[in-house]
C-alpha cells in the first residue's frame, strides 16, 4: 500500500542517485544487465534505490549525455544565450480526486515545481492524456477544469497536448503527462551537487500531508482525516527566496520517497553528510497520528507543495525569513546542517540526544505487521 | 498523539537511563523478545543511552523473520496458481523465498494483495466467489485472535473459497529453547507487551520458576522499554527472579479472555519450524480438524514444497541473541535490505534490518 502519489513510472529527470554510484554515472558506457528474470516491480517507481538502479542500469546507458547525467529535477539548456529549463513528469495517482486536489491540479503543480526547483520561471506546459475506455467524460471535464485553474493561477499556459484512449483495464482512469518549459535568469545555478559542509537545511512547511491525504482515500483503509494534500505551485515561493539571497545552493521538492529520499540524493550528489534535528522537523499532529497507526515514517511520505533548500551559512536567516513571509512557507524551519562527517549519510539527532540514520527507501514503504 | 508523546519524554528518559547506569554493577545481558521493541530501541538509540550498564540482545520476535522459508515458498506456489488470490500483510511481500519473493510473483501476474486486517480478506472472498482467497496467517499470539475471527466469520458466511496458510508461532516455547541452550547468556527478558495483552502472564511465571530468570512484560515506547530495563536490573541486582508487569496500561494478569477463547476454538498447539532456529516442539498453532475446510495446506497439495536455508546467514545466532547483527561478516556488504541473505534483514522489525536502517553509522563495515 504505497503512500506515494504520482508514482508508477520512473521519470528520467527525477530524483534518485544511489549512494555509491554518483561519481561514476557520467563515465557509464556499457549497460549492466539486470539479473536474469528480473521484472519491473512497483518499487521501481517509488523513487528509492530500485528507481536509482533502473536509472543506472537501463536509462543512463542508453540516453546518457552531459545534460541528463546531471540528474537534476529539470534539464537546463542554453540557446542563443537564453537558458531554458525543461522537465517532464507523469501522474498516475489513485484515487483521481482527493482532499485538496486531483490528478489534474497535481499534474500542473508537479511539473511547475520541477521547473521552479531549478530556479526557473515557468512559462509553458504540454498536457498528454492516456484515458481508459469507459471513463465518464464528466470526470475528465473536472480534471481538465482543475488543470486549467491551476495553470491560470500560476500564470502558465498549456500550449500543446495529446490524447490516447486504451482498452478498459489497460490504464487506471486517467494518466497525465505534462512537460514544462521555463526561463532561468542569469546568475542562478542550483544543483544537488553544491551542498557544502556548514550549509543549513531548510524545509518550507509541514511534511507528509499529501501522502496521508491520498492514503486516507484509498480503498480498504478506513480511517478519516481532515488532512488535505499540500499540492501547490511553488515558483513564487522560490522567486521570493532567490530574491532574498543568491546563496541558495540547491532546491528540491520532496515528492515520492519524502524528505529522506530527497536529502539522501543531495548528500550523495554532493558527497557530504547531513545531520538533522528530529525535534525541528515540522509534521502535523494528524499526520504523525496517521503514520503511527499505519506503521509509516512521515519522513518517507510524499509532499507536493513543499521544498527543501540548502543555503550557505551566512544567508540562513535571510532565507528562512523569505520563506516564512510567503503564504506557502509560513511553517518553514531550519531542520539541520550539512556536515563533512559520515559522507553520503543522513543522520538524525533524536530528542534523546542519540543519533540514527535516515535511510533511502528500498521500495515502497510497507506497513509493519504489529 | 498526546498519549504517545508522554511515553517519549526526554527528561524522564534521561533520568531512567541514569538510574539504570547507577544501579547496574555489571553489564547484564538482557533480551527484548519483540521486533517492535527492537525497532524502538534502535530508532531512539536507547542502547547508546545505557552505555555499558546492560547489553541488549535482540530476540526472535519478528514474525516475518521467523516464518520458515518453505512456508514462504508455499505462499509463492499458491500465489502463482491462476485460481488463487493470495492475501498478506505488507512486509511479507519482500521476504525472499528460495528463488523469488511475492513482489516478483505479483509482477509476473500473480494475484497478490496487501491488507491491514484479515477480515478484509474474508470480504474479498465474499466479493469474488469464483476465486479462492488464501490469507497468509503469520505471527505470534497477537495476530492469532484476528485470524481465528476471520475463520469464524468465513464459516458464518458459508464461504467455501477462503482459507488460511497458517504459520503461527508462540513466544514461551522459544524462550524455553533459548534458556535450555548450553550457549545461553541472556540473564533477563523483556516479554512482549502485545502478546501478553492477549495471553496474560501465567506462561511466563512457569518460565521464571523453571529457570529462575527475571521477566518483565514491557511496552513499545522508549519510556516503556527504559522502565522495563530498570525493573530487570533491579531484580538482577537484588538476586530476585519474578514476572513483573511494566505495561500495565494494556496487560492484565489473565489476558484477554474472549481473544483466547476465539483462538482456542479455531487453533490447536502444534510443532513448528522457526526460520533460522529450526523445529521447536509445541511452539506454534495449526487449524483444528474441525476447520480443515479453511486450511490451505489441506486444500492444496503443498507437501512437496521444501527448502533449505542459505548457509552464510547467521540468523539463528542472531535470533537466539548469541551474536549481534554487526558480528556477521555479510552485514551491510553481501547482506542488505535490498539483497537480504536472510529474513532478519528484510522486515523493518528484524534485528539486522533495524541495525542497518538506524545504526550503521556507528559501526565500521
Amino acid at each position: 500500500m504505497p503512500p506515494t502519489t504520482n508514482t508508477g513510472a520512473t521519470s528520467l529527470h527525477s530524483e534518485s542517485v544511489s549512494k555509491d554510484e554518483t561519481k561514476d554515472l557520467a563515465a557509464f558506457s556499457c549497460p549492466v544487465p539486470l539479473p536474469a528474470g528480473e521484472r519491473i516491480l512497483l518499487g521501481h517507481g517509488s523513487g528509492g534505490t530500485l528507481s536509482a538502479e533502473l536509472l543506472k542500469n537501463v536509462f543512463l546507458p542508453a540516453f546518457g549525455n552531459p545534460v541528463l547525467n546531471r540528474l537534476e529535477d529539470q534539464a537546463i539548456v542554453s540557446l542563443n544565450g537564453v537558458r531554458l529549463a525543461i522537465t517532464t513528469d507523469s501522474f498516475v495517482v489513485k484515487p483521481l480526486i482527493f482532499r485538496g486536489g486531483d490528478v489534474g491540479s497535481l499534474a500542473v503543480h508537479g511539473t511547475i515545481n520541477d521547473l521552479a526547483m531549478g530556479g526557473a520561471e515557468p512559462l509553458w506546459l504540454s498536457a498528454a492524456f492516456i484515458l481508459e475506455e469507459g471513463l465518464p467524460i464528466e470526470t475528465l471535464r473536472r480534471v481538465v477544469g482543475s488543470m486549467h485553474e491551476a495553470a491560470a493561477n500560476a500564470g502558465v499556459e498549456i500550449v500543446t497536448g495529446d490524447t490516447k484512449v486504451v482498452e478498459k483495464g489497460s490504464a487506471d482512469g486517467i494518466f497525465i503527462n505534462t512537460t514544462g518549459i521555463g526561463l532561468v535568469r542569469e546568475g542562478i545555478t542550483l544543483s544537488a551537487t553544491q551542498a557544502r559542509p556548514g550549509d543549513a537545511i531548510l524545509v518550507s512547511g509541514m511534511l507528509g500531508d499529501h501522502g496521508i491525504a491520498i492514503l486516507a482515500e484509498r480503498e480498504g483503509l478506513q480511517f478519516e482525516t481532515a488532512v488535505q494534500s499540500d499540492s501547490a505551485s511553488l515558483h513564487t515561493l522560490v522567486a521570493s527566496l532567490l530574491e532574498a539571497t543568491r546563496e541558495v545552493r540547491c532546491l528540491r521538492d520532496p515528492t515520492r520517497g519524502g524528505l529522506s529520499s530527497t536529502l539522501n540524493e543531495i548528500a550523495a550528489s554532493s558527497g557530504v553528510g547531513m545531520e538533522l534535528e528530529e525535534t525541528s522537523i515540522p509534521v502535523r499532529e494528524e499526520v504523525r497520528g496517521a503514520c503511527e497507526m499505519l506503521g509509516l515514517d512521515p519522513l518517507y511520505v510524499a509532499n507536493e507543495g513543499k521544498l527543501v533548500a540548502i543555503v550557505a551559512p551566512a544567508s540562513t536567516e535571510a532565507a528562512l525569513r523569505a520563506l516564512q513571509n510567503h503564504p506557502l512557507g509560513k511553517d518553514a524551519r531550519i531542520i539541520g546542517r550539512v556536515t563533512s562527517e559520515h559522507p553520503r549519510m543522513v543522520v538524525m539527532r533524536t530528542p534523546f540526544g542519540t543519533t540514527r540514520i535516515v535511510d533511502m527507501l528500498t521500495g515502497d514503504q510497507l506497513p509493519r505487521i504489529c | 498523539m498526546k498519549y504517545l508523546d508522554e511515553y517519549r519524554d526526554v527528561k524522564i528518559a534521561h533520568a531512567l537511563a541514569a538510574e539504570i547506569r547507577g544501579r547496574s554493577t555489571r553489564p547484564w545481558v538482557l533480551m527484548e523478545i519483540c521486533g517492535g521493541q527492537t525497532h524502538t530501541l534502535m530508532r531512539y538509540g536507547i542502547d547508546d543511552l545505557l552505555g555499558d550498564s546492560v547489553r541488549l540482545v535482540h530476540g526472535p520476535g519478528c514474525p516475518v523473520c521467523v516464518t520458515p522459508l518453505e512456508m514462504i515458498d508455499r505462499a509463492i506456489a499458491l500465489a502463482r496458481r491462476p485460481d488463487v488470490t493470495l492475501v498478506s500483510y505488507g512486509d511479507m511481500l519482500r521476504v525472499p523465498g528460495s528463488e523469488t519473493d511475492l513482489f516478483h510473483v505479483k509482477a509476473e501476474g500473480g494475484d497478490v494483495r496487501v491488507v491491514y486486517s484479515p477480515t478484509d480478506a474474508v470480504e474479498l472472498a465474499r466479493s469474488q466467489p469464483k476465486r479462492h482467497v488464501v490469507f497468509f496467517a503469520i505471527g505470534f499470539e497477537t495476530t492469532a485472535p484476528a485470524h481465528a475471527m476471520a475463520v469464524m466469520q468465513a464459516e458464518r458466511l458459508g464461504l467455501r473459497n477462503f482459507s488460511l496458510l497458517v504459520s503461527h508461532v508462540l513466544v514461551p516455547p522459544a524462550i524455553r529453547t533459548l534458556l535450555s541452550s548450553p550457549n545461553n547468556r541472556v540473564q533477563g527478558f523483556i516479554a512482549p507487551g502485545h502478546v501478553c495483552t492477549v495471553v496474560g502472564m501465567r506462561d511466563y511465571e512457569d518460565l521464571v520458576r523453571e529457570f529462575h530468570v527475571p521477566i518483565v512484560v514491557g511496552g513499545f515506547e522508549p519510556l516503556d522499554l527504559l522502565e522495563a530495563i530498570r525493573m530487570l536490573v533491579a531484580q538482577l541486582e537484588e538476586g530476585r527472579a519474578a514476572v513483573e508487569n511494566q505495561y500495565s496500561r494494556s496487560v492484565q494478569y489473565e489476558g484477554n479472555r474472549p481473544a483466547q477463547e476465539a483462538v482456542a476454538r479455531v487453533f490447536e498447539v502444534s510443532d513448528r519450524k522457526w526460520r533460522g532456529i529450526g523445529p521447536i516442539p509445541e511452539s506454534g498453532l495449526r487449524l483444528k480438524e474441525k476447520y480443515a475446510a479453511f486450511d490451505a495446506e489441506r486444500l492444496f497439495d503443498l507437501a512437496d514444497v521444501c527448502a533449505e536455508e542459505p548457509s552464510e546467514c547467521i540468523s539463528a545466532e542472531v535470533l537466539l541473541g548469541l551474536k549481534k547483527p554487526t558480528d556477521c561478516s555479510a552485514f551491510g556488504t553481501r547482506c542488505t535490505p535490498e539483497k537480504p541473505l536472510g529474513a532478519p534483514m528484510v522486515s523493518s522489525e528484524g534485528a539486522c534490518a533495524a541495525y542497518y536502517q538506524y545504526r550503521r553509522h556507528l559501526v565500521t563495515l
